[in-house]
């Protein structure tokens, strides 16, 4: 029988079998951030042992920083202090780091693709569980807890066991409106936040493959939000382009050898899944969540549906009752006074410059705060240089300094008790964004015309085409 | 790693499912740099109004209930992979976590810190949420080397599933680490076999 394309990547870096199904998986890229690395830099210091492969281990500052003043110290103290202690340890175990100030410094997951670090039929993890995003170039790429960063530290290594194999085929043109975004939140919301528990998930058919590097990211950044431990796409010509050139991308003769090997890169037609599901990409609407778990999703047009009759109907009620909302009720026309643009999830220049042409020419609701935050310093830059930053401006939106920002209630960028936030981010679990806050997940094109009309609005309603 | 074999205790309920990591522990918690003192923010946005106050009704402030087991609805530590999740649960006092379903990398996290992710039928978790309603210091049996979980006041009992290995370090307080420290010379030589 023929192998899946996970098989295939996976199967190549198992270092040693352990009795009992256990592999030993070697980790060809490590990236560490400063929230999820101190404890496992200290357990290296207990232990007396340095980073065994330090070449492949790559740092960056992205959760706890401030998004703008970036040239000054931070102002947090608790904040600065863990920065901070990133910078000793890199120094200390000999790590390459992306700090505050560099030109490469953003969003661990943006700035990995962005530096050409992430390369088809790689094995990649980082202390975060988006990891899933660099799934988009055919990556097995997954999160990992803090012990584990001590383990890739100490061998390259973890202790995994295979997960199952799931494909999820989305065939057929989207609609116009429609963004992978969409296609992603409307995937989730049919097979809930734990439909994908214990896999890995293959994302195939012709709307994916349709779709660009930049918005396939987008599709396997939210793997985690079904369960999945990691979503992949099979590399092909878009994917081979897009490393081309990159900073740490192979050159010459060397990256047409990697290039005819990642051409090797997909499922055989008798390769087997333990799960398949199939979509239309016709069937999807844009999307927004109305409830506190991304599987709680719906398309603009439709309703919040009635508590489910079988199952814990006091989860769902409770969840409603944390969002201010009410079964049987639409979201398009719901005020809301912010709006997020941003995250490891929509924060690349292709996003910024679908939200950009929307918003051109426009002018914010009054009612409305807009944060648009540029997944790293490379996508501000080039933003910069497209003008898109005036074009924000002139709407009245705050373009900032790269990082995770808004989406996760970290650092300074909160949005308040109660209020309403449309983010193009990737969770709407309670006080993610600061106690209280009530997250409606969506695309940045939704995002940005919500900014401008000051309420939800469908977006196709308003788009020129 | 602490060592689990057995553990006798009655159990804090908390009939919610898809109780996700930033619930458990909200990120504006996670700035420390060592892996003590998250107990204290266990829960944070539940337990306690913003001023600091306890909040009244969440179960963790209420005194009849207590112990070593926390029984807890369907998909159990989902969203963010933050070990601080498991390391707040244990630090809390917590050492066995019940649900019917657990997220991945929680289960991973937990199991790496002592703390057993014991996955029950959905029907048997209703039985324990039934049972603690009926006596809030009902005690229950968790017996690792026998996977077995019993409800004592009605004998009830169930299996649960855990990796053969993962129980071998949890028996013996083992850390991968030490485990994979031991296969360096393997590592090595896998790392000259491959070709790129």
């Amino acid at each position: 029988m023929g192998k899946t394309l996970f098989d295939k990547i996976w199967d190549a870096h198992v270092a040693h079998q352990v009795e009992g199904g256990i592999d030993v998986l070697y980790i060809d890229r490590h990236f560490i951030h400063e929230v999820t690395s101190p404890q496992a830099f200290d357990g290296l210091r207990q232990r007396g042992i340095p980073v065994f492969r330090t070449e492949r281990t790559v740092a960056t500052a992205d959760h706890n920083v401030p998004t703008r003043g970036q040239h000054l110290p931070i102002q947090e103290e608790l904040s600065r202090f863990q920065v901070d202690k990133l910078t000793e340890n890199c120094e200390a175990f000999g790590i390459r780091l992306y700090g505050l100030g560099h030109p490469y410094q953003g969003i661990v997951h943006v700035i990995g693709p962005e530096l050409g670090l992430t390369q088809p039929g790689m094995t990649i993890v980082c202390g975060d569980s988006h990891t899933s995003t660099h799934g988009a170039f055919g990556c097995i790429a997954f999160g990992i807890g803090t012990s584990q960063v001590e383990q890739v530290f100490a061998t390259q290594c973890l202790l995994q066991k295979k997960p199952k194999r799931m494909r999820i085929t989305v065939d057929g043109q989207l609609q116009p409106g429609v963004l992978s975004k969409d296609i992603i939140l409307y995937i989730i919301s049919q097979l809930s936040a734990s439909g994908g528990t214990g896999h890995f998930v293959e994302y195939a058919g012709s709307a994916i493959r349709s779709l660009s590097m930049e918005a396939r990211m987008t599709i396997c950044n939210m793997s985690i939000e079904m369960g999945a431990r990691g979503g992949l796409i099979a590399p092909d010509e878009k994917a081979i382009e897009y490393v081309r050139g990159r900073e740490f991308a192979p050159e010459g003769a060397a990256f047409e050898e990697a290039a005819a090997y990642w051409k090797t890169l997909y499922s055989d037609e008798d390769a087997h899944f333990d799960q398949e599901y199939f979509f239309r990409a016709e069937d999807i609407e844009p999307m927004v969540t109305y409830g506190t778990n991304p599987g709680m999703g719906m398309g603009i047009s439709q309703s919040i549906p009635e508590p489910p009759a079988t199952g814990n109907s006091n989860t769902f009620l409770k969840s409603l009752n944390y969002m201010g909302l009410k079964p049987g009720q639409k979201l398009e026309g719901q005020p809301v006074n912010y709006v997020f643009i941003g995250s490891c999830t929509n924060s690349r220049i292709e996003d910024l410059r679908i939200a950009a042409a929307f918003v051109k020419g426009k002018q914010k609701a009054d009612n409305v705060n807009v944060m648009v935050v540029p997944g790293s310093k490379q996508v501000e830059k080039q933003a910069r240089e497209e003008g898109l930053d005036q074009v924000f401006r002139e709407a009245g939106f705050d373009f900032r300094e790269p990082g995770c920002s808004a989406c996760l209630g970290m650092n300074e960028d909160k949005v308040p008790n109660g209020e309403y936030c449309v983010s193009t981010s990737n969770r709407n679990f309670e006080g993610r964004q600061g106690p209280g806050a009530r997250t409606i997940l969506a695309s940045p094109l939704m995002a940005a015309a919500t900014a401008i009309a000051g309420k939800i609005v469908d977006v196709r309603e308003v788009l020129d085409v | 790693m602490e060592k689990f074999q057995k553990l006798r205790s009655a159990a804090v309920p908390l009939p919610i499912e898809e109780v996700d990591t930033d619930q458990i522990i909200p990120a504006r918690f996670l700035k420390a740099t060592t892996r003590e003192g998250f107990g204290d923010n266990l829960f944070r946005d539940w337990r306690y109004e913003p001023n600091g106050a306890p909040r009244e009704g969440f179960i963790l402030n209420n005194p009849i209930y207590g112990g070593q087991i926390l029984v807890a609805g369907r998909n159990f530590g989902c969203g963010s992979s933050r070990e601080h999740a498991a390391w707040a649960l244990h630090d809390y006092g917590f050492r066995v976590v019940v649900s019917s379903f657990f997220a991945d990398i929680f289960r991973g996290n937990a199991l790496n810190n002592g703390l057993l992710p014991l996955q029950v039928p959905e029907s048997f978790l209703q039985d324990i949420f039934s049972a603690i309603e009926s006596d809030p210091k009902t005690e229950f049996l968790v017996d690792l080397e026998a996977q077995q979980f019993t409800i004592l006041a009605t004998s009830q009992s169930t299996g649960f599933d855990i990796d053969p290995y993962k129980k071998m370090c949890m028996l013996n307080g083992y850390d991968d680490i030490d485990f994979l420290l031991s296969l360096r010379d393997k590592i090595e030589a896998f790392e000259h076999s491959r070709d790129w």
